[in-house]
């Protein structure tokens, strides 16, 4: 548990590393697909994407909205099964 | 540390953020954006992994409810990793994979489908990624990845490295085996009209692999720290379900 621990404090301290670099002074954080698409223009102006999603997410928050949704029924089956395991043992111990 | 920030900037920016709305994202590769020559292509050799996995899914199933359970936490665990976007050091964000639990518990197979899911979600309802283009990311993501990351698990047995140390060894190169076959996916459909297919190949690998080493890093913890807990409860064994 303890390991654990120490390893969820080095993952947070990792994501906080890039916001106080001096080279990411005014970094927008953006995708790098975004990027990617833009290197794209850049070599292929003619390029046009021929296919485009049915469905946009209208804005920034409905996006966040839905990436909480896909991010908190992950978390719930996890915790759900975690939940169950631990039940299931601790009535078997009783049983003995 | 102190950052200070310039009003017109500020102004330029959210002129910027509205005139060219953020996906913050990476990793994928956006709808329509393979030409369909390549879009099919890659559809055509993602479809028979489908098929084996959806396989390989039915035979583990078959043998216990337990089995079908964490497979159930894998792909779970794929879900909440991928909507994660995480800052990385180069200034803009991406997200890891976490196809590396499923790997070791069940081997690369079954990730073209739990992998699959996640992309199929995503391409409908977050237009991330693409339906056009999910054959592509679903070679990358769900295919590439885990076998390299599977290679490497096993590698790391072979070796007696300590188990944890290679659950990560897997789940980081899973995650850097995905961008880079993503870059030489974007490469082979857009040379760059001057240098051809490695100089635009290498440019991708600076968008995407760069900012993805960090990410990878983070991924590789977290799987460890799931990884454990899952161990430690005897929910599966150490060395996973594939010998």
């Amino acid at each position: 548990m303890k390991k654990n621990l120490i390893l969820l404090a080095i993952v947070i301290v990792m994501c906080l590393i890039p916001f106080f670099m001096p080279t990411n002074k005014g970094a927008e954080f953006g995708g790098s697909d975004d990027q990617a698409e833009g290197a794209i223009s850049q070599t292929h102006p003619d390029y046009k994407p021929w296919f485009s999603s049915f469905f946009e997410p209208a804005s920034g928050e409905i996006e966040s909205l839905l990436f909480t949704l896909q991010g908190s029924l992950g978390t719930g089956v996890i915790c759900y099964i975690l939940g169950y395991y631990r039940g299931r043992r601790l009535k078997d111990n009783a049983r003995d | 540390m102190k950052i200070k920030l310039k009003p017109l900037s500020l102004v330029a920016g959210a002129a910027l953020l509205t005139l060219f709305p953020q996906q913050a994202f990476a990793m994928h590769i956006m709808e329509g954006f393979l030409p369909p020559v390549w879009a099919g292509a890659w559809w055509l050799i993602y479809v028979p992994f489908l098929i084996l996995g959806l396989f390989q899914l039915k035979k583990i199933s078959a043998t216990g409810t337990d089995k079908k359970i964490l497979l159930a936490l894998c792909a779970a665990f794929v879900f909440v990793l991928s909507s994660l976007k995480m800052p990385s050091v180069t200034g803009s964000c991406s997200h890891p994979t976490g196809v590396g639990l499923g790997v070791v518990m069940f081997g690369p197979w079954v990730m073209a489908v739990l992998g699959g899911i996640v992309l199929l979600f995503q391409a409908l309802f977050l237009a991330h990624g693409g339906l056009t283009t999910l054959g592509a990311n679903g070679m990358s993501m769900a295919v590439g990845g885990p076998v390299v990351g599977y290679a490497i698990w096993r590698i790391a047995n072979r070796l007696k490295i300590r188990k944890d140390v290679g659950v990560f060894l897997c789940a980081f190169t899973a995650d850097i085996a995905t961008y880079f076959i993503t870059s030489i996916q974007l490469a082979g459909a857009f040379p760059d009209p001057q240098f051809g297919f490695m100089a635009s190949a290498a440019k991708f690998m600076g968008i995407f692999c760069l900012t993805q080493i960090p990410i990878a890093i983070a991924e590789g913890l977290l799987t460890v720290i799931v990884y454990n807990i899952v161990v430690d409860r005897k929910i599966a064994p150490a060395e996973g379900f594939v010998r």
